[in-house]
Order: C-alpha cells, then structure tokens, then sequence
C-alpha cells in the first residue's frame, strides 16, 4: 500500500491488520523509552492547510515514535500562506525527499493531486469534506476495544452527514469491517445520492438509539442555521442532540463517541460528554497509535 | 486562387472534383478540371460544409495568456470550422460597439476562420441592466446573438424584456441556464458521484428550472430563445415540449456532454471540471438521443481554454472548461457515426441558421460560397495535448484515441488548413 | 509424558525428531539450572513465532525437574529489525513481558535458529528500550552457522553445519502440529531456487 487517501482502500485484511498493529504499537506508550527505532532516517512532513493542533499534533507524534524526522508546514507564516500553489509545494517537497506527506487540506482531492506530484506516500488528514480515514482507523480501535468486536455491531451516525469527512470514512471502513451503519439527521443534512451507500438512513434519533451498540455525534456548526439546513440551534438539539434523557435510552453497554471538537449543548449535553460511557478521550490516545500503524504499514518495509 | 480538390466525396456521395474559384464552389462534377488549377488530392476524403461554433471563448481581449483570437482561430480551422461564434465575457466584457468590433477585427486579422462576436446581453454580465443590445447589432461585428455566457441572466423580468428587446433586429438571447442560489459553492453535478467525493452539488433542476422559465417567457412574448450548452435529461424533456408547442427555441450540446459522465471527475483531476458539470449515462443517452432526432439543434464546442496555473491545482480552486475546436468533429463522428448529412445539418447549417451568417452552412454546390472542410473519415488519432493549436492545454481526451481526421479546409475558397496543418 | 504422534514431514530431510527435539529442550533446561545457579533472577523471553513456545517448554521442564517458576514473557523484535526496507512490512507479533519485568534480571532470549545474527541483535535494541537486564543469554534450538555479526549462543541445542541456499526448519506441535528440525536443499521441494 503507497497512499492512504480513502477509508476505501483499505480492505478488511488490510483495515484488521492496521487496527492489530496499533494494538501492539499502543504498548509502547507506557514504556519509559517511548521510542522505537523503526522509521529512523525517514522524513515524514505534515502538509496542514486547516488549522488543526489536534490531528497535527497526533501525527507529529506518531512519527516521532518511530523516530522519523517530522517537519511540519502550517498555513501560517509559510509560503503556502503567501499563494504558493500547491504543485509547488509538492515539488519543494520532493526536493526535501521527504518519504511520507501527511496532508490535511480544505479541498477535497488535494491528496489525490499531491500524490500525483511526489514520488513518497501521501495520508490524508481531512480533505475538505471528502474523507479523513485516519479518523475512521482510530474510531475503529475505539470501538474494538471497548466493545470487543467490529463485525455485526450497531453503530449510529448523527449529525450534518452532508459536510462530513469523518461520516463517509466512517460508514465506508466500517462497512468493510462488517458493522452496521444507521445515519441520522435532518434532511437537508444528508446528502442527494445517499442511497448508494452502504449503510441506513433516518430522520428519527429517537427512534434509532435503543437499538445502537455505539453513537457517534458529529459536529454541527451554528453557521448551517445562515444557510437554512436548519431553523435554529434550539430546534436542532431538540430534535438531534444528545441529551441526558436520550443517553437514558441507550443500552447499557452502548458507548458514546464524537471526533471532536465538540459544541457542548448542541450536538451533546456536557454530562454525556463527561460520562464513562464517553470515548472522547481515548479516541485521541488511540490516535497516536493508529497514526503509528499508518506509517509504519506504510513506511516501514519496502513499497 | 483556384482550387481543384478531386476525388472527394460530397457528404459521403460518390467521388467527384470540385472547382473553387473566386471565394465560390464554380463547378462539381467528376470531370470538371480548370487550367493553372492548384490541385488538392482528396482521394478517401469526405467534404462537409465548413462547420459553423456557436459557442466558443476566444479570451481576447483580457486573458490572452490562455488564448488569443489567433490562437483560437488556428484551432477552430484545424478542426474544421470556418465561422466561430466568440463568447462576451472577455475582459473587458463585449458589451459595447467598441468591444465587440475589436473581436471582430482581430478575427479579420487573423483571417482563419470568420469571427462572429457575441454581445453580452447585460453590462459588464452583472445581470443588473441591458447591455446596449442596438449598438452592437449595427455595428461592423452586426451581432445578432446575445448572451451572458459564463452567468445565468436570473432576473426573470431582466430576461423578459431582453427576449423582447431584440426581436427588433432579428437578435435571439443565448441563456446559460444556471439558477444561481441553486448552485452557490457547486463544484459538480449532484448526485452519487458528488456525495462520494465529498464535493459540492450542482442539482440538475438549476438549470432546467431557468430552461423552463424561459421557454415560457419566450412563448409569451413571441420571441426567439437559444439555450447554450444542454446537459440534462431534464432539459431535453422541456426542449421537446417547448418545440412541440411550436415555441422557437433552439438549443445546443457541448462535444463532452455527449460522451463524458460524471465518473470521470473520481480521481479529481480538474480538466474534467465543467460548467454545467459533466453529468450520469443517463443524461448523456438522453442527449444523444434528442441530438438524433433535432429536439438538440446543434453541437456547440463551449471551446473554454484555461492556462495550466488555472487547472493544475485542487479542484475547487480550478476555473470549469473544457477545450474543444479541435476535436469536435471527431466527438461527433464517435457519437454519431458516420452520418455526413446528420453532422452537416448539426455542425453547420443549422447553426449558420441560428447565428444569422448567410456565407456559412452551404453544402458545396456551384454558386455556394467555398466555405467547406475535407475530413479522412478513415483516420484515427490519438488526442496529444502538446501538440494542440489551441494556447492552452485542457482537453479531457488527452491519450484518447478519436477517429476522423480534417485533413484540410477553405475559407471562401482560399485554404486556412491544408495537409492537416494550418497554412498560417 | 507422552510424545506426540510425528505426522508425516512433506519437504527436507529430518535432523531432529520429536523424541530426539524433546531431549534436547531437557538438555538445555539442565544446562540453564547448571549455568545459573538453579535460574534465579531468570527470565526466559521468546521470540515470536517459536521462541514463544520454546520458552514455554523450557520452563516447564525446569518446573519438572526442580519445581522452580521461571517468569516467561514474549519479545516481537520486528520494530527493531535492520533489513525491515528490504521486504514488505512484516505483521508484528506479540510483546509482553513477565509481570515483575526484566530490570536487574538475567534475560534468557530463546529462539529456534540462529544464523546471521540480526534478529539477536535487534532483540538486544530492543532489551534496551524495555528495561535494564543485568545479563543478558541466549538459547537456540539450532545455531546453523553463518553469523553477519558477533553474536553466539550461550544454550545450543544441536549445532548444524550447512549451506546458505539450504533451509532449517524447526517444527513445534503450537505452531506447525509436529515436533521435528528440517533442513531443505535448494533443489528439493520446498527449497529456494
């Protein structure tokens, strides 16, 4: 494997293999040598056109880990700040020989591109409202840990679907795993062509929650009520959000998950976001370790 | 210059010589032959009647960096035309007498092909207030087609009295059909393709909401209506109806809509970005279909070269268009076969109709003006971007190989291609 | 205790078998108890996939003849290896190491075949990562020669002189269902071309 730019490149041998690896790379984490020599003398250089500390920093240190040289180009302050195209870049890259290029991007296809122009691997991190497989990895391991298993589990998908790289990564990798995908949102919010994909859909949280082994809430912005997706925020977390009686209604072995960053009191009440039943922040340590497993699949020997 | 072109076969018909002499066919016939002749072999060669773009964006003046009136010129003639119909939204935009006359000198310059400019139908294309519609019509440009190609005229009032307006001086408004609070942010046709990618959505329903307004329109006030580049199943459905009503609209398809889906747009590459967007198979069938039978009047190119800053970037920053002078006849050859008459009557005639020039759309025959082309229909070739007339790069059949082949044309009798190159 | 019924072997000729592999596991168990004083402060770490049930033998044997509880744990060392560029990524293997952990131990590191020496020195990288062993052995069912490094077995239970285009194989009835050491010529089946 030389790219990862969707969650629809990874097979179910290959999506198992990565999720394995983090399990054994997560050990490291409580050595006192945090370090493995693996991806030594290996340049790994973070692309990060979106201001995002969390997934930059995750990456960051998932290469350093492996004791990759990590270089990182935020939009601020840099040459991509000042217009330099994004081929130019890459060629600025390439003359850095750097082996791995983590990309995250406001436009969807950017990695696809990039990948055309550099001769290393390219990972997308978020590309505009595309996808963000690595997202979908570490929610993945999230799940498996907790619940002991991918196949046959029940997972809910709540939010503005239509916007949303971490909702089509989700539902693709998860369908490959063999979970079970219901999304659910207003109608304006979920997209024209939804029918295609491999998962369910509905209008009706209420109706959808008894029944889910696992719900994820995705972030809605206040700036979709300008554009009428929906009347109003008290509208949408009446009818959507996650609140304390709803989170009654979940079965008791059902967690609750969310990709973060979260609008309290909008998608999710704060005590559900503070429950033990919450992954939130074991999602970000599993991170780390998927990002580990990445570069190291894709890395690590010889492509 | 006379020219004897012999062994050609007229429209597919059996081989015979044509004699052009003083800008006219002077003679067909299978021994007709001329002394001091300069003589074209054409044997295998079918002859058309030069083609007629009603729809094709010169970027002069304003981005002569993607292509000039010369430059687009040399295409259009290497690909059979010997008119072209020079879109409005130049910079400055050709919405004024001087403007427009501009294009239409440096067309004569040029002398490739004969550059009919379009007027924009509101100033500088805001869609806010009526361009001045008379002035360019009585200008030396004469123009008779008006459009604000690029942007939609929205403003159903604005659109009606356009529509009336012309009618005065025998003018038709060319609408690119596009609703413009449908489609803000759009960066593809909307459907599965587009949830897939995560991109933006173009509903089809933008353009033939607008489509269907304007039928309408044009019905109530009795005037005429050309719609640019139809892309939806949809749109041929209220074509049909609007004709069968006897309203006088006419319509055009661009070369890529016949052939091209949205799948191609998967792996981002953005010489596949369009407006209107590349759409499903069953659109494509639709078009084809109405193509065949008329309800389509013509294949128009929408020729939009671009530079490569403006389309090797990400998608959403890319600007939408397509190339397409060159390889028109070829598509349409694809598309449809060899049905000389059909690609004639789409190519040529019936858009030298609509745009109102008299010298263009004749099939050659004594007494018509020698504005023709000479194709080898057996000929395949691979589409080379490197090697295009065109200033610019962007054809989505790079690698492709399409059959037919212009080996040679003539501009009221005197050659602007010959040998399959351009003579200047 | 009852030796496993040999299934047929289907490449290679037999070095080892089951009954002569289990004499030599008791071997080197003796010769642990022997080296160390009765395998105080010991631990055996094997390295995947055989080190693992090889260890595990091992202590069991040391538990048979002298009821002493020898910790035992498992070091995947792919991680750590120099040639990872030369191959596709390799899957890795467990890590876990015994529940008092190896600082001021003596870790005995237990594999099947030493050869050229890389995957002993990749385990030793990795040792330093983990902790602070105050010894560090090595046993090996089968040393056959050939070291890229300086690197020798302190256990060994059969040496093995052979070719480079030659295989050995070691079979365990965890991992392969038969007790047996194979080695593979080049031109027979199974073999290396």
């Amino acid at each position: 494997m030389k790219h990862l730019l969707s969650a629809a490149d990874l097979d179910a041998a290959t999506a198992t293999e990565v999720l394995d690896t983090a399990a054994e790379l997560a050990k490291v984490t409580g050595r006192e040598v945090k370090k493995l020599p693996t991806l030594r003398g290996r340049t790994v250089v973070n692309l990060f056109y979106e201001d995002s500390t969390r997934t930059r920093i995750s990456f960051e240190a998932a290469a350093k880990r492996l004791s990759a040289d990590v270089i990182t180009f935020s939009v601020k302050g840099s040459s991509v700040a000042k217009g330099e195209s994004l081929k130019d870049t890459a060629l600025t890259l390439q003359a850095m020989g750097a082996d791995a290029v983590v990309v995250r991007h406001g436009a969807a296809g950017a990695p696809h591109r990039l990948a055309g122009w550099v001769d290393g691997s390219v990972i997308n991190a978020g590309d505009g409202m595309h996808e963000h497989p690595t997202q979908a990895l570490l929610d993945a391991y999230t799940m498996r840990a907790r619940l002991g298993r991918l196949a046959g589990l029940k997972v809910a998908v709540v939010g503005d679907i239509l916007h949303s790289r971490v909702a089509r990564s989700n539902v693709l990798l998860l369908h490959t795993l063999g979970a079970h995908v219901t999304l659910v949102a207003p109608p304006t919010l979920l997209p024209v062509g939804v029918e295609a994909w491999p998962a369910s859909t509905s209008y009706d949280l209420d109706a959808v929650l008894p029944d889910c082994d696992v719900v994820m809430m995705l972030r809605v912005q206040r700036e979709r009520m300008i554009d009428s997706y929906f009347p109003s925020a008290r509208e949408y977390a009446r009818r959507y959000g996650l609140d304390a009686a709803r989170f009654r209604r979940l079965p008791d072995h059902a967690i609750v998950m969310h990709p973060g960053p979260m609008n309290r009191g909008m998608e999710i009440a704060p005590e559900v976001a503070d429950s033990p039943r919450s992954t939130v922040t074991e999602q970000v340590t599993n991170g780390v370790s998927v990002r580990m497993a990445v570069l190291y699949l894709l890395l690590g020997g010889r492509n | 210059m006379t020219f004897l072109i012999k062994g050609v076969s007229v429209l597919g018909g059996e081989p015979t010589n044509l004699l052009l002499r003083d800008g006219v066919v002077a003679e067909i016939g299978p021994d007709c032959s001329a002394a001091g002749a300069e003589v074209v072999d054409a044997d295998g060669l079918v002859a058309l009647p030069g083609l007629v773009d009603l729809h094709t964006h010169l970027r002069e003046p304003g981005r002569e960096d993607a292509e000039t009136v010369e430059t687009g010129s040399r295409a259009a003639a290497l690909g059979g035309y010997t008119a072209v119909c020079a879109m409005a939204n130049t910079e400055p935009v050709a919405d004024t007498a001087g403007v427009v006359e501009q294009v239409w000198r440096l067309g004569r310059r040029a002398g490739l092909v004969d550059v009919q400019p379009v007027g924009a139908v509101t100033v500088g294309l805001r869609g806010e207030r009526l361009a001045e519609l008379g002035a360019m019509a009585d200008s030396a440009a004469a123009v008779r087609i008006f459009s604000d190609d690029g942007h939609c005229v929205a403003d159903p009032r604005l659109m009606r009295r356009a529509l009336e307006y012309v009618k005065a001086f025998d003018g038709v408004i060319a609408q690119h059909a596009e609703e413009p609070r449908l489609t803000e942010g759009a960066q593809m046709h909307e459907g599965e393709v587009s949830a897939r990618l995560g991109l933006t959505g173009w509903p089809a329903v933008a353009e033939e909401a607008i489509i269907a307004r304007d039928v309408l329109l044009a019905e109530h006030v009795g005037a005429r209506l050309h719609i640019c580049h139809v892309s939806t199943a949809g749109s041929v459905e209220i074509i049909r109806r609007a004709k069968e009503r006897g309203v006088r609209v006419s319509a055009e398809v661009t070369p890529h809509h016949l052939l091209l889906t949205d799948e191609a747009v998967t792996g981002y590459d953005p010489v596949f970005k369009v407006n209107p967007p590349l759409r499903t198979a069953a659109d494509v069938a639709a078009l084809r279909e109405a193509l065949a039978e008329g309800v389509i009047d013509v294949i128009a190119t929408d020729h939009a070269p671009h530079t490569v800053e403006d389309k090797e970037c990400e998608w959403a920053y890319a600007r939408p268009g397509m190339l397409g002078l060159e390889t028109a006849l070829s598509i349409a050859i694809e598309v449809l076969g060899p049905r000389w008459d059909l690609i004639a009557e789409r190519m040529s005639r019936v858009p030298a109709r609509i745009a109102g020039l008299a010298e263009h759309g004749h099939t050659p025959a004594p007494g018509a003006p020698a504005n023709l082309t000479l194709v080898d229909p057996a000929a395949r070739w691979v589409v080379d971007p490197s090697q295009s007339a065109s200033r610019s790069r962007n054809t989505p059949y790079a690698g492709r190989t399409v059959p037919g082949r212009v080996v040679a044309t003539f501009l009221r009798g005197e050659p602007t291609v010959l040998g399959g190159k351009a003579v200047k | 205790m009852a030796y496993p019924e040999a299934a047929p072997v289907s490449e290679g000729k037999i070095i080892l078998t089951a009954p002569e592999l289990q004499r030599v596991i008791d071997r080197i168990a003796h010769q642990i108890l022997e080296k160390t004083g009765g395998a105080a402060d010991t631990v055996l770490l094997g390295i995947p996939t055989r080190g693992e049930p090889l260890a595990r033998r091992i202590a069991d044997r040391i538990r048979a003849f002298e009821q002493i509880d020898v910790p035992v744990g498992v070091l995947d060392v792919t991680l750590y290896r120099d040639d990872l560029r030369s191959q596709a990524p390799r899957a890795l293997g467990p890590t876990q190491l015994p529940p008092g952990g190896i600082d001021g131990s003596r870790v005995i590191l237990v594999d099947d075949v030493l050869f050229r020496g890389r995957t002993a020195r990749a385990a030793l990288d990795a040792l330093r990562d983990l902790g602070r062993p105050a010894v560090v052995q090595l046993a090996v069912m089968v040393d056959r020669g050939h070291r890229q490094l300086p690197i020798r077995a302190d256990y060994v239970g059969k040496n093995i002189p052979t070719a480079l285009a030659e295989q050995v194989r070691v079979k365990l009835v965890e991992t392969d269902g038969v007790d047996a050491v194979t080695i593979i010529r080049p031109d027979e089946p199974g073999g290396r071309r």
